[in-house]
């Protein structure tokens, strides 16, 4: 589970790729031809190399990133959970096989501010199908559970996925102002 | 969105082929010429109905690390947090939320030196303690949402 155990190292055509493609594929009719013109390779090398980056799982797959809120999906839960640390795994398992919830993880708890151990995304159309899928996750945690909070997202503030910088050196954090 | 919008969105989340015409590629199955169905994707990203079109990278298989984090935000200063948090081109996703804690983020770099030294630069550009969340156990995923 963790992916640094298994981390593909990438070598420099492989980086410059992820920074060619990482906003997005060019919408043209031969997009990999057209990566393949800005990098210097054949267009059969980037196919070459994106296939193999899929393959190794660096790459989780490749299409249409929705906006939850513009499919219909106004109300998006957080719901977090205070599970024992002995069932918390199985039980993990369980919750993230349920219809409706998008992602489930185990996180640490930070005391005294946040007893939650298990994050479980649910979205839905409506407050009360959130609800309905928040009460089945809680029905199947059962007495495993201490307790429970749903926070809803109000508001997108920024949804742009990983921006790898052009050097990989550490030289410093950008963004301050 | 109309009835095609909605199929495009259902069946590009994933598995968008690479071979030399990818976009013809799908789009037959769909109904559209290849010129029609970049026409609409222009126009569904545009519009924000996407937010992207392309691969997905996950930054744990090269080394580096997602980790979500949280800050609590005075009213007051929303605002200016915001803009001070997303300016940072390692804040890659950041909701507000209903909760004391009510500005949750995900930091994607290459390193997780590199995550902790942006959530350290976070701290000090807006003067609030930021509470990290790394995930420990991943148990699902999902690939796809039903337009």
């Amino acid at each position: 589970m963790n992916g640094r155990e298994r981390a593909v190292a990438l070598d420099d055509l492989d980086r410059r790729l992820v920074l060619a493609t990482q906003a997005g594929l060019p919408l043209v009719p031969r997009p990999y031809h057209a990566i393949a013109e800005r990098l210097g390779v054949e267009a059969g090398e980037v196919q070459r190399r994106l296939a193999s980056l899929l393959a190794r799982g660096v790459i989780r797959r490749i299409g249409a990133v929705p906006n939850h809120y513009a499919l219909g999906y106004t109300a998006n839960g957080m719901s977090v959970w205070d599970v024992a640390d002995e069932r918390v795994d199985a039980l993990g398992a369980a919750v993230g096989a349920l219809d409706g919830v998008s992602h489930c993880y185990r996180r640490p708890r930070r005391l005294p501010l946040w007893p939650y151990n298990l994050f479980a995304m649910v979205h839905g159309r409506t407050r009360d199908a959130v609800e309905a899928q928040v009460a089945a996750i809680a029905a199947l945690l059962g007495d495993a559970c201490h307790g429970h909070d749903v926070l809803y997202s109000t508001r997108i503030l920024k949804k742009t996925g990983l921006r790898l910088p052009r050097e990989r050196a550490d030289a410093g954090v950008t963004g301050t102002r | 969105m109309d009835e095609i919008d909605r199929r495009i969105v259902n069946a590009l989340q994933d598995g968008f082929p690479v071979c030399d015409e990818p976009y013809a590629a799908v789009a037959g199955p769909l109904g559209l010429t290849a010129e029609a169905l970049l026409a609409r994707l222009r126009r569904l990203l545009d519009d924000g109905v996407l937010t992207r079109f392309g691969p997905l990278y996950q930054v744990e298989r090269m080394g580096g690390s997602f980790v979500l984090a949280a800050l609590a935000v005075p009213e007051a200063d929303f605002e200016r947090v915001a803009g001070q948090v997303n300016a940072f081109p390692e804040v890659a996703h950041n909701y507000r939320r209903e909760h004391r804690l009510n500005m949750w983020l995900v930091l994607a770099a290459e390193s997780l030196q590199r995550v902790d030294d942006v959530a350290r630069a976070i701290e000090a550009a807006t003067g609030l303690v930021l509470h990290l969340f790394p995930k420990e156990r991943e148990y699902f995923v999902a690939l796809r949402l039903v337009a």
